[in-house]
């Protein structure tokens, strides 16, 4: 444990975990779809791109085939802009030309309410129409608010609504892991 | 960095954190532009009035098109100068279009001030869409959104604004802006129609337009209005050209490379030769397109954030 | 006959070179004595004035009553008691009525509504041109008649030179007179504020003080040329100030006011459009302000007065440049001459007397401005000590448009006294 900005930090995840959780995704998403054809891994702004990209990497070394990727920023789509007293930052979107016919695998890296995945399956439908969606995510916290589930989960851990998960990634955080943080 | 405006006026009032965040936030806007269905939730439900006192085409539709790709329900007024002499004020019309629930308010006017004067009397947002001569904050944002694009930067650079500057809030909003962002602006244009007393806001007056394009980055022509001639402002638009035209020429001449940005309409022939406007130098359909993506990003900004309520802040965090 | 005593404040009677305490009797309209410790005994009422200033009563000579026309902004009535309220016993009433003050009927009219209403003395100043149009002479004589004390076209520069001589070299079978509103009108051209850099940040044209000053210098050499008395209203530009040096110096018939605002504020006041900082001729630079300052202390500017113009509220609720000009300064004129002047550094006491009283009586010939035995028993009686802060709401006049809302001054008018009757009082508040 250890204490930071008066809040209770607790690590859930290590790195090696989060590779491990990663790895048996990346297995799974092949698997179910019998193969890497026809695939496109969308990552959510911010940390669920970074993830889509490593989970690529991992398809490639599995498949020996290169999955195209994007990257979805779901600000616009949110169903709490006006109610938020912090401005959302809002990132690019950038996606392939065309969605139609691919089957998604919307990836970000904690699943909590649902409502950021309700609002990315409308920024998707906006850019085509799919064959079909999939989702994957690292962490399932719990207290879903909306009749949606997680296709892949790395893990499923207890949380109290008053906690906050925390993801780091290497890419922005400098290293891989997954936190608790309690209130102090 | 919060956005926490509730009106844009002007640029004047900005700090260059905030101009920054709304040229930031207009990047991935423009993205949206490009989408087959160009259109986003954000302002679903939003009520926006286009209160246009002054005939305007391009920034009306600008506006109009930034409001609808974020999903607002719009309105457009266009008031003609006769019914405002039939005796209801600016504040009437506006208290009489806000009793019907509404959010924003677009407003373009001929008389300096005027949407800082609505913004003292109603409750809705104000976006000020062109006041007399005093700001066109949008235009401002468009231009050092253009102009960024092209240098990765706008600190250091010279930007130059040629024309009608005393009749001008676009170039009001560029000094403003420009200077806030750390460009060094200039101005050149006939004496009659640059007031000498923008020397006290450190902005470089030149006499020459040779002397312009051999040292500036950037030069953004005004539009000449032809009304001006007729107030003995010029003797005419031929002197004008020639004095002050932007040519290929000239432009030869200087020898180097120089961005050439128009707010339009354009005078072709006038205050910018044809196959200038037609040239390599200019990016002015490039600023129309950034138009419409400042816009959205300006209308988002003033939606959201700490002026809207703060309730059900958190239920989406952490995911 | 009534008799009012006032007793125990400090006389300051420049035209009689008096400054010490002394007590004031009045009979029958008039001063009937003046003098240490007057016995209270014969006397209907007595006025107690310890700890106060006694001066001969205000004179405002350049105030906007809007009646007859615009009933709405200001009566004679609501008018003559925001002057008593702001210490005036007389003003001097702007002749841009509707139908305009250029004939006896219209003058005879404001006097008998002033007699009604019974606060200060109005004196009409009747238009130099019929309709204030700038073309045709208007009966002076007629008017003078009725009561009438000086002609002007305010609110308008006459701007026919040839007109204008006619009308001074007329004016000299009277020897009254002429004010100017000096503004050239083609230079001012759509200027609704100061040039400068204001006007530059704001997107407002701007009004320079050449236009100004080729006015105050035409009319001058016209005063010369005809030998009339020519009066530059509300001064505002420093060289205009210079000008009338030189003209008063070579001997030229040549006075002058100016307006608080004009010595007090700039440009800047213009803010973010702030309509009640809007006049004509407009706020100037702060180089102005210090040289209108300094022709009050050398006498180049004779007299102070406020160009008290109301307007109705939602006339000022509008875009700038479609605001009209002017303020309402009846009720802040003398507090703001005491605090920025006296207290300030320019002005003594003495002068702001004559600037406020004695000059205006001289310059207009008006019966007042002095307190010797004799004189018209007009009194103000004024507390130099209360500080106050001016509150639009609290008005007499019909309007509120001021830029001075809010503002801490010191100095008000205690009590004023017409023709030896307490018109008004102020009930500590």
């Amino acid at each position: 444990m250890s204490l930071q900005n008066g809040k209770n930090e607790k690590q859930v995840l290590d790195a090696r975990m989060v590779e491990r959780s990663l790895r048996r995704i990346a297995h799974q998403i092949v698997e179910r779809n019998q193969g890497a054809d026809g695939l496109l891994l969308v990552g959510i702004q911010t940390r669920g791109v970074n993830l889509a990209q490593r989970l690529v990497a991992m398809i490639a070394d599995i498949e020996k085939t290169a999955v195209p990727t994007g990257k979805l920023d779901i600000t616009l789509y949110r169903d709490d802009l006006r109610h938020n007293p912090v401005q959302p930052t809002v990132r690019s979107t950038d996606l392939p030309a065309d969605i139609t016919g691919r089957k998604v695998v919307l990836v970000d890296d904690v699943f909590y309410t649902g409502r950021t995945i309700r609002a990315a399956l409308d920024a998707l439908v906006d850019f085509g129409r799919p064959a079909s969606i999939m989702l994957a995510v690292l962490i399932d916290r719990g207290h879903q608010e909306l009749p949606i589930r997680a296709d892949f989960t790395g893990s499923s851990i207890t949380t109290r609504k008053d906690e906050d998960v925390i993801v780091r990634v290497r890419e922005i955080d400098g290293a891989d892991g997954v936190w608790i943080e309690t209130p102090g | 960095m919060q956005f926490n405006r509730k009106h844009l006026l002007g640029l004047e009032e900005l700090s260059s954190d905030e101009i920054r965040m709304i040229l930031d936030t207009a990047v991935p806007f423009k993205e949206i532009s490009e989408r087959q269905i160009k259109k986003v939730p954000v302002l679903r439900g939003k009520t926006i009035v286009n209160l246009f006192f002054e005939p305007s085409t391009r920034t009306r539709i600008s506006f109009e098109f930034a409001e609808k790709r974020l999903s607002a329900d719009t309105v457009n007024v266009n008031v003609s100068t006769s019914s405002v002499s039939k005796g209801e004020t600016l504040v009437d019309m506006a208290r009489n279009l806000e009793a019907m629930k509404i959010d924003m308010v677009v407003i373009r006017h001929a008389a300096s001030g005027a949407p800082a004067f609505l913004a003292q009397r109603i409750d809705s947002n104000v976006i000020n869409a062109g006041d007399g001569w005093h700001e066109h904050p949008t235009q401002g944002l468009l231009d050092m959104l253009t102009i960024r694009d092209h240098f990765g930067k706008l600190d250091g650079l010279k930007v130059a604004i040629v024309g009608d500057v005393i009749h001008s809030r676009v170039a009001r909003s560029n000094i403003w802006g420009l200077q806030k962002m750390g460009a060094q602006v200039g101005v050149c244009g006939p004496p009659t129609l640059v007031p000498a007393s923008l020397k006290e806001l450190g902005v470089k007056i030149y006499s020459r337009i040779e002397d312009v394009l051999s040292e500036v980055d950037v030069v953004n022509v005004l539009r000449i209005q032809l009304e001006r001639m007729h107030s003995n402002m010029f003797p005419s638009l031929g002197e004008y050209n020639r004095l002050y035209g932007i040519s290929t020429a000239r432009l030869e001449a200087a020898g180097r490379d120089v961005l050439i940005l128009h707010p339009g309409p354009m005078n072709r022939g006038v205050e910018i030769d044809s196959d200038v406007a037609d040239g390599e130098h200019q990016v002015i359909l490039e600023q129309v397109t950034n138009g419409v993506a400042v816009r959205m990003a300006v209308l988002f900004l003033l939606a959201g954030g700490k002026q809207a309520g703060a309730a059900e802040a958190t239920e989406m965090r952490g995911e | 006959m009534k008799r009012l005593l006032i007793r125990g404040g400090r006389l300051v009677d420049p035209a009689n070179t008096v400054d010490e305490k002394l007590d004031v009797l009045l009979s029958g309209g008039k001063v009937a004595g003046v003098g240490k410790a007057i016995d209270a005994a014969e006397v209907d009422e007595v006025l107690d004035a310890t700890g106060k200033v006694v001066v001969p009563g205000l004179i405002d000579m350049h105030v906007h009553l809007r009646e007859p026309g615009r009933e709405d902004e200001e009566t004679v009535e609501s008018g003559c008691r925001a002057a008593a309220a702001g210490g005036f016993t007389a003003v001097a009433a702007m002749p841009n009525t509707e139908p305009v003050t250029d004939d006896q009927a219209t003058v005879g009219y404001i006097i008998r509504e002033a007699i009604r209403a019974g606060y200060s003395r109005v004196y009409p100043i009747g238009a130099i041109t019929r309709e204030i149009k700038g073309e045709n002479l208007a009966e002076m004589g007629s008017m003078l008649d009725a009561g009438a004390v000086a002609f002007t076209d305010d609110g308008h520069c006459l701007a026919s030179a040839e007109v204008l001589r006619k009308a001074m070299t007329y004016s000299l079978i009277f020897d009254v007179p002429i004010i100017q509103h000096c503004e050239d009108p083609e230079l001012v051209g759509d200027g609704v504020m100061n040039s400068g850099i204001t006007a530059t940040r704001l997107g407002l044209a701007g009004n320079p003080c050449e236009a100004e000053e080729v006015i105050v210098y035409r009319d001058c050499a016209l005063a010369r040329l005809t030998g009339a008395r020519f009066h530059v209203a509300h001064i505002s530009a420093a060289r205009s100030v210079d000008i009338v040096r030189n003209f008063k110096a070579e001997g030229v018939r040549v006075t002058a006011e100016a307006t608080p605002h004009h010595f007090i504020l700039t440009d800047e006041a213009v803010g973010d459009f702030d309509t009640n900082a809007k006049m004509a001729p407009p706020l100037r630079g702060a180089a102005d302000v210090v040289a209108v300052r300094k022709g009050l202390a050398d006498g180049t500017i004779d007299c102070i007065a406020s160009d008290h113009a109301p307007h109705h509220y939602d006339e000022k609720e509008a875009a700038f440049a479609n605001a009209p000009n002017g303020i309402v300064g009846l009720e802040t004129s003398f507090a703001l001459v005491y605090t920025e002047l006296v207290l300030g550094g320019v002005l003594d006491f003495s002068t702001l007397v004559r600037r406020m009283s004695t000059a205006p009586a001289r310059l207009l010939k008006l019966p007042g401005g002095s307190l010797a035995v004799g004189d018209q028993g007009d009194v103000t009686v004024l507390d130099l000590d209360i500080n106050w802060t001016i509150d639009k709401h609290k008005f007499y006049s019909k309007c509120r448009n001021t830029p001075f809302h809010g503002r801490q001054v010191t100095g008000r008018a205690v009590a004023t006294v017409v023709g030896g009757r307490v018109v008004w009082r102020r009930d500590g508040d």
